[in-house]
């Protein structure tokens, strides 16, 4: 593929986005959009983790290379967290891996970190609709893909 | 091999009307592992759970994927359904197509792929599913209940009226907290002592309750159902097995200091009972005003004791004990306002006293027998001004939050003065009178009709002068500028937490949140209950509550301590984290991380080219454990895995969703 084929966005194009969601809060607030039959769009897959800080920086690493396009991080609230101090790891080392992101050329707007709690349902729908955007704005992420 | 089946529901038409549920189906017939899949009306329902039986046996099928409602809905119950089959309950993997798809997109075809992405992601991670096992710990069927007040009492009467053993642990020498010092309480204005003085002796004589004053809580360990946890009884210099507790050392003791429980308006002598109906109706020395303790003259109360009971050289003891369950009860204490509020003469004026004091001056064995007087002359004051919210809802000098009981206290001293001083005026001022609770807003209309005067504004600035106390405020409902001229002023300060529960709370590992209250684990659906699994919470520790509130929410911490206790043993939840000894490397990063301290450094016999070694690795403590997975990122060899959702199943779901 010639470097002109590769920057072209496919006609039809949409952006593939994962986001990781703590059980407790982000999970809760997700099913509380559904249950208040909340719209956004159907490019985010919700990945259930126990707490935000069981994320590894790994599975980000492989979701940039299977070809995902956007990752969200959600948690607890600072403070909130259903295991005391998990959201704390989660935002040191979000900052850390934005970064080296950042380094291997990945725009930081594709990996992102947000609090909602369980009760948060609009800033859950909000939080989709806005990286859905941004994430389409930016197009189809080229860098650490896998060749296939 | 992995026998999947995969169950699509249709929810009636929450799931069907949006999603394409045949198409869903179809398209998991194809996932890797897949031997079977279904669609269901409601899987939910007993014909649905038995579908799922009935494919489980003729299939014989190892995992399940349920494409339906969230899992947070219906994951217990399909667990059991697998369960009844006769599998694993954990080789189950649910999809949540309602919550996460029909109820948030409209375009049927683009929530009919979603929907199968999530069904081929859930069936990814369930190939990767193992089965999972709930071990047992034993528990210890003693309670602990840290804290004396009414709070504390309440619990540790209902814990023990069940038939369990309780051990009350009380930092001063009698039980009772702020209860006792108060005269008559609101809104029945039964008094105080007559309610709260049979509990204390209830307490101290039932069989099942080991009762622990002058002493605290030191250290604790372990877990839920097993805690341990070593007790400092401080040392009182007199033997309280052979002490009658008749008072005659009291009376004579030479050393007279400024008493604690009168607020600063009594004397106490050296040897003292905190009160005259303490429990144990016997006195202790406090060691920091003894002549004998300090200069090693004196032992007068030692020749006088008719026992024999003084002991000079009594010292601190320590003990260790098992506990199953914890009730913090630590109660509060009131803000000091004399370092915030410089205007109203950070306490040089005499005359202006705490709401505390005041009770202490109403209350019959009080140190001025019941009568309401002037600190600087003993003068009974014609007027009196009670001044609410000092140091509450004051976001610039004190706290952010409301202590709840002071409207209804001050309405009650307001009625106090009218009632005992005859022609006396007495006079509120306020920023919103707040009376829900039952008969509450009645007993503040009465206090109205007796003829208090509320005055809606707060007081700037107050000064003496000659015999009286001037107070400038503004009245906020006449836009006028008010002057109050009274005999004495009444500071009906906020409640902060008890500081020596900060101690005590980090060492049980309990949550404090902003102004320092005991952290619950939820504010409305698990008000008594603490992120530490066998730890609750009981009364103000916990934020600013009047007396019902307190003794409701000690006897629900009772009932949850009750719930735990009557078990023989707990069942450990089985997602938590797990250490490969052969990977770990012994850096205990993850010990650092863990905010549980459910991991440890254990030995373990390796070998080391061709010899046999000792080495550390980390091991988790299943009691501990509370599976947030963590430790598992922290792990630079990748020892640590989160059982449930391991690092596996993760990728696996992350390569399924990229296809
Ligand atoms: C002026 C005033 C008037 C009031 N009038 C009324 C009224 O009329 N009606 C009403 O309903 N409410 C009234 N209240 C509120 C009432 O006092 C409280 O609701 C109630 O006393 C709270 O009880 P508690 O057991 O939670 O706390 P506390 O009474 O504070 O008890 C806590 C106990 O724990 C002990 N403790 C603390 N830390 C430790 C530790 N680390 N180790 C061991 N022991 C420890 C303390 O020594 C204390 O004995 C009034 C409050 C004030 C300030």
């Amino acid at each position: 593929m010639s470097l002109e084929e590769q920057k072209q966005v496919p006609e039809n194009w949409e952006p593939t986005i994962l986001a990781f969601c703590c059980n407790w809060c982000t999970y809760a607030g997700a099913d509380l959009a559904g249950l208040n039959r909340m719209k956004y769009p159907e490019n985010v897959r919700i990945l259930r983790v126990p707490c935000s800080s069981r994320v590894n920086p790994q599975f980000i690493l492989r979701a940039f290379q299977k070809g995902v396009d956007g990752v969200l991080v959600a948690g607890c609230h600072p403070g909130d967290c259903h295991y005391v101090s998990g959201n704390y790891f989660t935002r040191r080392r979000f900052l850390l891996m934005q970064r080296f992101l950042e380094y291997n050329g990945i725009d930081p707007r594709r990996f992102q970190a947000r609090w909602i709690s369980g009760a948060e349902a609009g800033k859950f729908r909000d939080t989709m609709l806005q990286l859905c955007e941004e994430i389409k704005e930016l197009g189809p992420n080229r860098k650490l893909r896998e060749v296939k | 091999m992995r026998r999947i089946g995969v169950f699509v529901c249709h929810c009636g038409s929450n799931i069907a009307a949006t999603v394409d549920v045949e198409k869903v189906v179809e398209a998991a017939k194809t996932f890797p592992g897949v031997v079977y899949a279904a669609d269901n009306k409601y899987t939910c329902s007993e014909p649905g759970q038995e579908a799922i039986k009935k494919a489980i046996a003729e299939h014989n099928l190892n995992r399940v994927v349920i494409c339906s409602c969230s899992p947070r809905m219906h994951e217990a119950t399909f667990r059991k359904t697998i369960a009844d089959a006769g599998l694993n309950p954990y080789l189950l993997e649910i999809a949540n197509i309602r919550e996460q798809v029909s109820w948030v997109h409209t375009d049927k075809e683009k929530a009919t792929e979603k929907a199968i992405d999530l069904a081929r992601i859930a069936a990814a991670k369930a190939a990767k599913d193992e089965e999972l096992f709930t071990s047992t710990i034993p528990i210890e069927k003693r309670a602990l209940v840290i804290g004396g007040g009414i709070a504390g009492m309440q619990a540790a009467l209902d814990i023990a009226d069940a038939g369990l053993q309780v051990t009350l642990v009380e930092k001063e020498s009698s039980i009772g907290g702020k209860m006792v010092m108060l005269d008559k309480t609101f809104p029945t204005l039964d008094c105080s002592a007559c309610i709260s003085t049979p509990k204390m002796v209830t307490l101290s004589q039932h069989p099942n309750i080991e009762l622990m004053t002058y002493s605290e809580v030191t250290h604790v360990g372990g877990y839920i159902g097993n805690f341990e946890v070593t007790i400092k009884q401080k040392a009182k210099f007199v033997n309280h097995d052979i002490c009658t507790g008749c008072g005659l050392c009291e009376t004579k003791c030479p050393a007279k200091v400024t008493s604690e429980f009168d607020q600063g308006l009594g004397k106490r002598p050296a040897i003292h009972k905190l009160f005259a109906q303490a429990v144990p109706n016997k006195p202790v020395i406090d060691k920091n005003s003894c002549l004998k303790l300090t200069t090693g003259k004196c032992g007068i109360c030692s020749k006088i004791c008719p026992v024999g009971c003084i002991d000079y050289e009594d010292k601190d003891k320590e003990v260790t004990k098992k506990f199953g369950a914890i009730v913090l009860a630590t109660g509060y204490e009131l803000i000091d306002w004399t370092k915030l509020y410089g205007e109203y003469g950070g306490g040089r004026y005499d005359n202006i006293i705490t709401g505390l004091q005041f009770e202490r001056m109403v209350n019959a064995s009080g140190p001025t027998d019941g009568k309401i007087v002037r600190p600087s002359d003993g003068k009974t004051p014609k007027s009196v001004l009670f001044i609410k919210c000092v140091g509450s809802r004051d976001v610039n000098k004190g706290k952010s939050y409301c202590s709840r009981a002071c409207c209804m206290y001050t309405a009650k001293h307001a009625h106090q003065v009218l009632e005992k001083i005859p022609g006396a005026k007495a006079y509120v001022s306020y920023m919103d009178v707040r009376t829900p609770g039952k008969g509450y807003d009645e007993f503040y209309m009465r206090t109205l009709e007796d003829g208090a005067v509320y005055v809606r504004g707060r007081i700037s600035k107050i000064y003496p002068e000659g015999e009286k106390l001037i107070s400038l405020g503004e009245d906020t409902l006449s836009n006028s500028n008010v002057t109050l001229e009274t005999d004495l002023v009444v500071l009906e300060t906020a409640m902060v937490p008890n500081p020596s529960a900060e101690k005590t709370a980090a060492m049980i590992g309990v949550g404090r949140d902003k102004d320092g209250w005991l952290q619950e684990a939820h504010p409305k659906l698990r008000p008594v209950e603490t992120n530490t699994g066998g730890v609750f919470l009981a009364g103000t520790c916990q934020g600013p509550k009047d007396i019902p509130d307190t003794v409701a929410q000690a006897s629900a911490a009772a009932a949850k301590v009750i719930g735990l206790l009557y078990k023989d043993e707990l069942e450990t939840n089985p997602m938590i984290s797990k250490v490969d000894p052969q990977k770990c490397a012994g850096c205990g990063f993850c010990i650092e991380v863990c905010p549980y301290g459910a991991i440890e450094l254990v030995d373990f016999p390796d070998r080391y080219q061709g010899k046999k070694i000792m080495r550390k690795v980390a091991q988790v403590n299943g009691g501990l454990c509370q599976g947030c997975g963590a430790c598992t990122v922290s792990c630079k060899p990748g020892a640590i895995d989160l059982l449930g959702f391991t690092n596996l199943q993760i990728l696996e779901e992350v390569d399924a969703l990229c296809r």
